[in-house]
């Protein structure tokens, strides 16, 4: 499936098809689960309406790490098949990566003061993620660096690759070490531990932001595209231009 | 409405965190859009210049 849809062309047929889809799916979920957040979910037991900002905390905190392991995944297609493809998607989902991962500390420092007492701590979670953001950072900057662009791929996708020690450090930090932050509450062998009141709205938000990042993604592969396209043609005109110039001398 | 806007007190941590989200979003959004219709444009420039 991979190969036939590496196929620019198709690509960009299956690109057309999904992004209406997944964005009238975003502003759906996203309707849906902010009602249930702000309005149709109960206060926690314990942590009263600062759970309200667990919506938006887990959310970006989960995007952050998925769109990291989408990166490494693009990375890897791109360093196995050379595939000009892959590595325009992984060029496009660091910066959205690099987001979501400042919303995710940002949100959970919020959420830290008034619940642990601090608005940060150098435990294993918290700074493994902030790991994760500067492994964001120096994949953007290493890639801006690089003033060849097949070397900034290559280049960039082998630290992409090596960045994943750190996601699976993320991932489990909290049972690994002991951490303020909880583990992990919805992806366990022994099912949720949240009350279905507060997993719903949560679930929903998740999906939400993801088709949102689907969306953003192959809009923006889209529009890479058509840039391309123009230094095509950019080149050709210059290449042309020098041609009748040599014809005339 | 006045109780719901006070978030048990806690209304100075719940509201920024949805103010950072619901910016970050439009961000990523209003920044998507912008560089499809920088990209369309000059793919239209170089168009007009041919014919």
């Amino acid at each position: 499936m991979l190969s036939y849809f590496s196929n620019p062309q198709r690509f960009d047929q299956l690109a057309r098809a999904l992004i209406p889809v997944l964005g009238f799916l975003s502003v759906l979920l996203l309707a849906v689960g902010v009602w249930l957040a702000l309005f149709g979910s109960p206060p926690d037991y314990q942590q009263g309406e600062t759970i309200r900002i667990m919506y938006v905390h887990v959310p970006a905190a989960y995007m952050a790490m998925a769109l990291y392991a989408a990166l490494a995944v693009a990375s890897f297609v791109y360093f196995v098949w050379r595939h000009a493809l892959a590595d325009t998607a992984a060029e496009i989902i660091a910066p959205i990566g690099a987001v979501f991962t400042v919303l995710a500390l940002f949100t959970g420092s919020l959420w830290g003061k008034p619940m642990w007492g601090t608005w940060w701590e150098w435990d294993a979670r918290m700074t493994s993620v902030l790991v994760l953001l500067l492994v964001y950072f120096g994949y953007m900057a290493l890639r801006a660096a690089l003033e060849d662009a097949q070397q900034a791929a290559r280049t960039g996708a082998v630290l992409a690759m090596a960045g994943i020690v750190n996601l699976v450090i993320v991932k489990f930090s909290v049972d690994w070490w002991s951490s303020l932050h909880q583990p992990a509450s919805i992806i366990r062998l022994d099912g949720p531990t949240i009350h279905a009141s507060q997993l719903w709205p949560l679930l929903i938000m998740i999906l939400a932001y993801t088709c949102f990042a689907g969306w953003l993604v192959l809009y923006r592969l889209r529009s890479q595209a058509i840039r391309r396209r123009v230094r095509t043609l950019q080149r050709q005109r210059e290449q042309a231009a020098r041609a009748r110039e040599e014809a005339v001398s | 409405m006045s109780e719901f806007l006070e978030m048990g007190g806690y209304a100075a941590f719940v509201w920024p965190t949805w103010a950072a989200s619901v910016l970050a979003l439009a961000g990523l959004v209003a920044h998507a859009l912008i560089e499809r219709r920088q990209a369309r444009e000059a793919l239209r420039r170089l168009e007009r210049d041919e014919a």
